[in-house]
């Protein structure tokens, strides 16, 4: 909680005014029942009407002044609350656009998400109703204490007995409803779940006919959380009338025992009228503090969540000092590489590439294919061996200018909302139309631009209105505007058709800057152009060649082929 | 939608628990009855204390004791009202969902397939949720604010009338503050509301993009975006946060004047003669006192109500335009389709949008038995031919007949059935492995559903997993692409229909599954009418005909030999696709 704690530090000054503001306010609001006994002992029993009205504009003015602390209260708390808040989130944002590939595997960007939004969201509300009745409700409910003993000791015990009561009957009532209102929760979510389902599903659902059943399932849902909801309130509908019973019963006990000292001469109808109004006072106060109780057990997990990923301490791979060597372009040697604690996802792979050659990646799912590009933007270090790129040690290169060399395409196309410039300047920002047109036409998408309004053409969240192959070849102008020195596609022409594919590899082929362009693909037909093919499987090598020496040397390689091409075999 | 239109729509759904919301009514009514009782009982309480050796205690206690009655009646009826409200919005919540929810089985493809599933799901389970919430305990939380204010004003009347006047004429004042500050809150509401969803779709874009993010070193302009945002929405925060966090201490103040005047006025009364013959008792003053505190308190109450009723109607009007939307037409009374699998498409006209005239006179005979190969680039239209063929959507002009027999002629449901289909588009149920094969046909036997997996490839598979066939599964994840394709295979393998709409893998399936995949439709297909969505050479050479779509359209149909000597759109395509082949089938 350390980083939740010292960013607090900058709002201390107001943090610690707002609370001293609402305590003074509290202070004053105490002092109104006295002056109601007042006004009954003193100006009734005398009849003295100035008194009356003087203590009545006293009441006034304390009101007033009480005000004013009240509004500088609010005033505080909100003003630390919600800068403190924002300035949660925005060292959170940081830290997330920051955070290492490896981390962002691990932490799950739900998780990320939830921490920006309701998180901070919960902290804020916890933080400013907490330097709100920080001190004020405490205060009230001592003080009207304080104050009824003052009048009478022997009187305010109905006090002592009523407010562990009150307690305990709240206590008992979330003890009952707080697991039961979870399984509700759980009996929802899958309510929404079941409705998600049936709206995926409807054309399944309707191809089998099943609508009916589907329909008598989704009932069965509803009615569990039917029952789930009536039995808590059976038990939570009880908390209002017993609330209502201990504070009447002590106003009863109050009364008699009062009345009784009355009869004995020890206290005064105004003083009994004055206990009569603490008591009011203490119970609103109390029902105050448990909500208060409640949302700040809220914001402290919140605030536990957020302090363990600000303080994540996962930093970017270092750049390394590295001396030129005399060598290849590129090339990988014996590089193994593995996700965190877990098994090598590559091992010992050892390879070269010429500036402009091509190379294909295939294998099966899990055979170490994204893996391999992913290492050269340094998006993960290798665990052993070393990547040499232009003669020296790749993890040399700071990441920024090893990233700014290459344009990567992900196997999941994420597009930016704003305007197809917008997206395709993500990389380099400086880009003219001319050479965006240029990369578009090249990525076999400016025909669908054009259509759609050119370069001003809006892009919605997630690329909604393009279709799977648009937003894939968007993404590949994308990369193409940086004019990369080496071009990944990892399977990004998967949604693409072969007549498509193949006019796209031939305008990449003939770039005039040649970039050296690595092709994953599940499909020998997008590889058989290449320079040197990768054949993986487990995360090593087990055939290295062109198409046509795989055909020969590599019977995994061959018998890919043979499956896609349905076995037909025309060699 | 207006408000009593909807309110008039809302009336069925709250028939049947009727019983319970007078009860719940009648409930309020005692409640807030007895209520204001005590206070009075306390007053007179309060006036046997005169002075020392003056006070009755028979008298004290008596009151005393009504009072405590008054206090079981509250409890009782407050309770009441409590548990009947709940069950009655609870009732009102599960039927409105249900109806909800079995309108979307009935709904046209058109209506959902143009529908974000975030949108509907957002009625079916947010809007319903605030509409029992909000409008229903509203109504309850109004009713008894009203009840209040009137008992209130009543027995001030009848305790004293210049108090009661006073009380009355004041009040106002200080729900003008509260409307005051929360128009002046609302406003900035809406403001942060729009630039807190501004932030959480750039937030959302970020982190789930943030690999391209870094990859393209779009780090700092990102946080600069973020920055601004956020700078935008501190300030408008605070100002929305101020604004309402005023409410209450100026409405506080408000009844400080209000309580102070009340208190000289009665103290005035409770002086000799009083004003105008009105005279008052201590005990009544603290009475008074008590009814002026409360009397504010409904006010308050009633108006924030009528912030959440104001949302409650506009998801209301939401919920009943969904369930006022056009259905299919019922089919309840036609026969139902027993297929043999002879197809034929008789001058089909087609399309989504009337602007966009899509398939086009479009004609075709299938005789049982034979197999169709669709082929064409993405998005060439596919999905359409298989939206006819389902009729899940209906043609614009012409007929499909099925064994000659037109389709809109039988039941929707037995057209379906006849069809097996299997996209690559899966969609697993949630549910066991058993229920999910078993989907077409619930009572299988686990020998059944055992048999279809094994000729399906699947067998091998669902074996391994932690519980075989009582995995539980969900369309969220658990099993890879191809096994899903596998399950659905399955599916459709249980039931063995006279007619096939199969969608051929593509490249994210890996090649041993994907080789699975084939031998499954090979199994599924002999002696069944099939049409095939191809990408795969072999699938195409075998096929009896050959369907060429493009831009939605059927351009081409023929065999191989025949498409391949009009060398059209189709042999064009044959060079482009199968390039890599060739060069092998050079060596």
């Amino acid at each position: 909680m350390k980083q939740i704690y010292s960013s607090f530090r900058k709002f201390s000054g107001i943090a610690v005014l707002a609370p001293l503001c609402k305590l003074l306010e509290a202070l004053l609001e105490l002092t109104i029942p006295l002056f109601v006994a007042k006004i009954i002992d003193v100006g009734i029993v005398n009849g003295d009407r100035k008194y009356i009205v003087t203590i009545a504009f006293m009441m006034v003015a304390v009101g007033f002044v009480g005000l004013g602390f009240s509004l500088l209260g609010q005033f505080f708390s909100a003003k630390a609350a919600v800068g403190y808040a924002a300035e949660i989130r925005g060292k959170l944002f940081q830290k997330t656009v920051h955070l290492p590939f490896s981390e962002t595997d691990k932490i799950g960007v739900p998780r990320l998400l939830t921490a920006l939004t309701s998180d901070t969201n919960q902290l804020q509300t916890g933080v400013n109703l907490f330097l709100r009745l920080l001190l004020r409700s405490p205060f009230v409910v001592f003080g009207a204490w304080v104050m009824a003993i003052t009048i009478d000791a022997s009187l305010s015990l109905v006090f002592a007995v009523a407010v562990p009561l009150l307690f305990l009957v709240v206590f008992f009532v979330l003890l009952y409803t707080t697991p039961r209102y979870g399984k509700n929760q759980r009996a929802l979510d899958e309510v929404t779940a079941s409705t998600r389902e049936t709206l995926t599903g409807t054309r399944v659902i309707r191809a089998f006919g099943e609508e009916e059943r589907f329909q008598t399932a989704y009932h069965k849902k509803t009615h569990a959380l039917y029952r789930g909801q009536t039995v808590v309130a059976r038990v939570s509908a009880l908390l209002n009338p017993f609330t209502y019973a201990i504070v009447n019963l002590a106003i009863i006990a109050l009364l008699y025992f009062g009345g009784v000292k009355v009869n004995g001469g020890t206290l005064s109808q105004g003083q009994v009228v004055a206990v009569y109004q603490y008591m009011g006072q203490i119970l609103v106060e109390l029902i105050k503090l448990a909500n208060l109780v409640l949302l700040v057990s809220k914001s402290l997990a919140a605030g536990k969540r957020l302090s363990a990923l600000l303080e994540n301490t996962a930093e970017q791979p270092q750049t390394q000092v590295g001396e030129t060597t005399e060598s290849e372009y590129l090339s990988f040697r014996s590089v193994s590489m593995r996700y965190g604690e877990g098994k090598d996802a590559l091992t010992d792979i050892t390879f070269s590439v010429a500036p402009g050659q091509t190379v294909g990646i295939i294998g099966g799912t899990g055979s170490g294919k994204s893996s391999l590009v992913a290492l050269l933007p340094r998006f993960y270090d290798v665990s052993k061996g070393e990547i040499i790129y232009q003669g020296k040690p790749l993890n040399s290169y700071a990441l920024g200018e090893i990233r700014a060399k290459i344009g990567f395409v992900m196997q999941k196309t994420e597009l930016i909302e704003g305007s197809v410039a917008d997206n395709l300047r993500m990389g380099n920002t400086n880009a003219s139309d001319e050479e965006l047109w240029d990369a578009l036409t090249v990525a076999q998408i400016a025909d669908t631009i054009r259509e759609k309004g050119g370069l001003s053409a809006p892009v919605f969240e997630n690329g909604a209105n393009f279709s799977g192959g648009q937003k894939q070849r968007l993404s590949i102008a994308r990369a193409l505007v940086k004019k990369p020195e080496i071009l990944v596609l990892d399977d990004s022409a998967s949604a693409l058709d072969y007549a498509t594919e193949a006019r796209l590899r031939k305008a990449i082929k003939n770039l005039p800057y040649a970039p050296t362009v690595f092709i994953v693909s599940q499909r020998t037909a997008s590889l058989s152009h290449a320079d040197l093919i990768l054949v993986l499987e487990h995360g090593g090598v087990i055939g290295m060649g062109t198409h046509k020496t795989l055909l020969s040397s590599c019977e995994t390689y061959r018998e890919i082929h043979h499956s896609q091409t349905g076995g037909e075999d025309h060699a | 939608m207006r408000k009593t239109q909807s309110i008039k729509l809302l009336i069925p759904y709250l028939k049947k628990d009727a019983p319970k919301f007078i009860l719940a009514t009648l409930a309020t009514l005692i409640s807030v009855a007895f209520t204001l009782t005590v206070p009075i009982l306390f007053g007179l309480a309060i006036d046997q204390m005169i002075g020392e050796g003056k006070v009755t205690l028979e008298t004290l206690s008596y009151y005393l004791t009504l009072a405590a009655g008054c206090i079981a009646i509250v409890c009782f009826a407050e309770w009441v009202k409590d548990f009947m409200n709940a069950k009655v919005v609870a009732g009102v919540t599960l039927r409105l969902r249900n109806a909800c929810a079995d309108k979307l089985h009935r709904m046209p493809l058109k209506y959902l397939d143009n529908r974000a599933v975030g949108d509907t799901v957002g009625v079916v389970v947010a809007d319903v949720e605030q509409v029992a919430d909000g409008l229903l305990m509203g109504f309850s939380q109004f009713l008894s604010g009203m009840f209040t204010i009137v008992g209130t004003l009543g027995i001030l009347f009848f305790l004293n009338w210049i108090v009661a006047l006073a009380v009355f004429c004041l009040t106002p004042i200080s729900l003008l503050v509260a409307r005051f500050i929360s128009k002046g809150a609302y406003s900035s509401f809406t403001k942060q509301a729009e630039i807190r969803g501004k932030q959480t779709a750039l937030m959302n874009e970020m982190v789930s993009g943030l690999k391209t993010v870094q990859a393209y070193g779009y780090e700092e302009t990102a946080l600069r975006r973020f920055n601004e945002i956020n700078k935008n929405l501190k300030r408008v925060t605070f100002r929305a946060t101020f604004f309402s966090s005023l409410t209450n201490p100026l409405t506080r103040f408000v009844n400080a004047l209000i309580y102070a005047c009340v208190v000289t006025l009665s103290a005035f009364l409770c002086i000799g003669g009083g004003i105008l013959g009105a005279t008052l008792s201590v005990g009544m003053l603290s009475g008074i006192l008590t009814y002026a505190n409360q009397y504010t308190k409904p006010f308050n109450e009633i108006t924030s109500v009528l912030a959440e009723l104001q949302n409650a109607f506009a998801c209301l009007g939401r919920i009943f335009t969904f369930l006022g939307e056009q259905e299919e037409v019922s089919d309840q009374e036609l026969p139902a389709l027993t297929a043999e699998g002879e197809i034929s498409v008789e001058n089909v006209n087609f399309s989504y949008h009337e602007d966009k005239p899509l398939l086009q006179d479009f004609n075709l005979i299938v005789q049982r038995g034979q197999k169709t190969a669709i082929v064409g680039p993405t998005g060439c239209g596919k999905t359409t031919l298989i939206n006819l063929l389902m009729r899940f959507y209906e043609v614009n002009s012409g007929v499909i007949k099925v064994d000659g027999t037109p389709v809109d002629a039988v039941t929707r449901k037995s057209l379906r059935e006849s069809y097996g289909m299997v996209l690559q588009d899966t969609w697993i149920m949630q549910g066991t492995v058993h229920e999910n094969v078993a989907l077409g046909k619930p009572d299988a036997t686990r020998e059944e559903v055992e048999k279809a997996c094994r000729l399906s490839h699947a067998h091998g598979f669902i074996s391994r997993l932690p519980n075989g066939y009582d995995t539980e599964i969900s369309d969220g994840g658990g099993l890879s692409v191809g096994e899903r394709q596998l399950l659905c295979i399955a599916r459709v393998m249980l039931l063995r229909p006279p007619m096939l709409i199969l969608d051929e893998a593509t490249s994210s399936v890996d090649t041993r599954t994907e080789k699975r995949i084939t031998d499954a439709f090979h199994i599924l297909m002999e002696g069944k009418t099939s049409f095939i969505v191809a990408h795969r050479l072999s699938t195409i050479q075998q096929a009896d005909r050959i369907l060429v779509m493009k831009g939605g359209n059927v351009i081409e149909q023929g065999t191989h030999a025949e498409l391949l000597a009009k060398k059209g759109f189709y042999a064009e395509l044959y060079q482009s696709q199968f390039e890599g082949e060739n060069v092998c089938a050079n060596t």
